[in-house]
């Protein structure tokens, strides 16, 4: 027993109706959004027709109004079977009356994790899961956000509740003044190359101190997606004036946010000066084999591309933006704004006309070629410097082709010289 | 469900073995589980299905399965005949989705046995006894027990197997 409880014990206990939990404790606890997408969703629908095989009624769902569904990884239908699959997933929120469907072609859609915050649909102190590893992004937001399977996601839609482990959280203090060219991103890299990428697996991993403070809610949406990538359970960000201010221009629906108890416990410290930090680059074939991007000056590069949910939303395009204002890029360029909205945004802001006059391909939202699917991947042998999560072999395309993480600055740096390039070697226009 | 199971090994020594290699992201789109067990672990070895026979096993390094939540990859790799996974550590949605979803057993050992258990090794696991016997090297080791909830849930076979609200 603890003196106090951290913010993801404080939702869990809430949520599981405990008055105390400490890690290791096995609670089911009661979801309070829940999202999938035309990859988990499909398997959902695989998991409830087989419900049905086996004599169950599968008439209504727990409640249709907590779940929200997203097309995003395989958009617009990339052939036959992603467009049966969309078909399957319309029919499915049709019949079970789920009225929140981000359909591509319809209005707002985007990549899930984009939608979450853009569309304020995670509020803070939430309990949140989806059936989508990055879905630990939401987390930013003052939520507990985990991803989870397709039976998972199914369970829950039949019960509204699910097993979790209560996690240790490891606090990361963040401190000073960001210097220029440094983002969110560089301090994710650096954090996960060093603990490893397993270095917070089952574990809460929340960010605090000044120089997170003093990130725009997009940037520490940054922080949290890649938790994912130290094996983190959740990452979390106490909910602060920013983040009100943030949900307040989205949505004026009422919601408790938590926060840690004084007396909370975490499993383990870590303290970063961000004056120290320098734009930073994982290396095939790990999100941990980050160096510095200077180390890498000369590696000779074929292409760069600026999307998903970790580098798409509207900051991560001004920033590109500003580097290639004027300029000419060198190398194949992609851009995919990750929603409709933001891509509307940078429409209007003059961003989209920025990228395209520098030689850029712009885009629909898409999950697309972060993960291999389709609308850009990459050949044998091809190299890439993306501002995307993951670069495991064959993660953008063939198995041989090799891809190099970063900030959206060093991306946009790398397409002007066709080499990895740190921002500050180029000058802006 | 089987308390005990004999199999061959396929050992892949290396850590952090990820879902884009266990089932490439391509493959998403599909959820025919037959269709998906012809592509399992195609990022290393193209000609695993043909390698394994039902009831074999996989063993490999730490942090197994890391990367993204696809079911795919532990439906993959059940279909081809895989019955149970050996690692020193399994990252963490792998692992619930291959106990929740039923599908084969993350059976977590400890470095030393990781290091003696060799490819095609014939192995015989005793889940109630938490305990593994080498046949060819004529060696036993022990497993981690599998967490209450967790062996509650394996016993039946899956999450689907509870009625709602009675795990």
């Amino acid at each position: 027993m603890t003196d106090g409880m951290t913010l993801t014990e404080k939702i869990l206990a809430r949520a599981s109706d405990k008055k105390n939990l400490s890690p290791g404790d096995v609670v089911f606890a009661s979801v309070d959004k829940v999202m999938m997408h035309d990859v988990s969703g499909p398997g959902v629908i695989k998991v409830f027709s087989e419900w049905e095989k086996k004599g169950l009624k599968m008439e209504r769902i727990w409640d249709p109004d907590r779940v929200w569904v997203t097309e995003d990884h395989f958009v617009p239908a990339t052939d036959r079977v992603s467009a049966d699959n969309i078909i399957a997933l319309s029919n499915f929120t049709k019949k079970f009356g789920i009225k929140k469907h981000f359909k591509y072609g319809l209005g707002q859609y985007g990549i899930c994790h984009t939608l979450s915050h853009e569309e304020a649909m995670v509020l803070p102190g939430e309990l949140y899961v989806g059936g989508d590893s990055h879905t630990n992004t939401t987390g930013a937001m003052g939520a507990f956000a985990a991803g989870l399977g397709h039976t998972d996601v199914a369970y829950i839609l039949m019960n509204g509740k699910i097993w979790f482990r209560v996690p240790e959280t490891m606090l990361f203090k963040i401190e000073g003044k960001k210097p220029d060219y440094i983002m969110a991103k560089d301090m994710i890299l650096k954090i996960i190359g060093d603990i490893g990428t397993d270095g917070a697996n089952y574990k809460a991993m929340q960010f605090e101190g000044n120089a997170v403070k003093n990130l725009t809610m997009e940037e520490r949406l940054t922080l949290t997606n890649m938790t994912t990538e130290a094996g983190a359970k959740n990452g979390i960000i106490e909910p602060d004036e920013t983040t009100f201010a943030y949900i307040r221009e989205r949505t004026d629906a009422d919601y408790s946010p938590a926060h840690a108890d004084l007396g909370a416990e975490y499993s383990e410290v870590f303290t970063y000066e961000i004056e120290k930090l320098e734009p930073t680059v994982a290396k095939p074939f790990s999100p941990g084999n980050i160096t510095v991007a200077r180390e890498l000056q000369g590696t000779e590069l074929d292409k760069a591309y600026i999307g998903s949910c970790t580098g798409a939303k509207l900051e991560d395009l001004r920033e590109a933006a500003k580097i290639l204002r004027g300029k000419q890029v060198k190398i194949r360029t992609e851009v995919l704004p990750a929603a409709q909205s933001i891509y509307i945004k940078a429409l209007k802001e003059g961003l989209i006309a920025i990228f395209m006059e520098a030689g850029a391909v712009v885009g629909p939202p898409t999950c697309g070629a972060c993960c291999g699917a389709h609308m850009g991947v990459l050949g044998k042998g091809e190299v890439c410097i993306s501002t995307t999560n993951r670069n495991f072999p064959g993660r953008m395309g063939h198995v041989e082709s090799q891809t190099y993480l970063a900030s959206p600055m060093v991306v946009a740096a790398s397409a002007l010289t066709g080499k990895v390039t740190d921002p500050r070697d180029v000058t802006r226009n | 469900m089987n308390k005990t199971l004999k199999g061959r090994v396929h050992k892949y020594d290396r850590n952090n073995i990820d879902t884009d290699v266990i089932i490439p992201g391509p493959y998403l789109k599909i959820h025919d589980h037959k269709e998906l067990a012809k592509h399992a672990m195609e990022g290393i070895d193209p000609k695993f299905p043909e390698k394994v026979s039902e009831g074999d096993f996989l063993v490999a390094g730490n942090n197994f399965g890391c990367g993204s939540s696809r079911e795919h990859a532990p439906i993959a790799l059940s279909q081809t005949g895989i019955k149970a996974i050996l690692a020193p550590s399994f990252a963490r949605i792998f692992y619930r989705n291959a106990v929740d979803g039923g599908y084969l057993l993350p059976i977590e050992v400890d470095e030393q046995t990781f290091k003696k258990i060799s490819d095609r090794d014939q192995l015989e696991i005793n889940l109630e006894k938490n305990l593994i016997t080498n046949l060819t090297k004529g060696e036993q080791y022990k497993m981690k027990p599998f967490p209450e909830l967790i062996a509650k849930i394996v016993e039946a076979g899956g999450l689907m197997n509870f009625r709602p609200g009675t795990v």
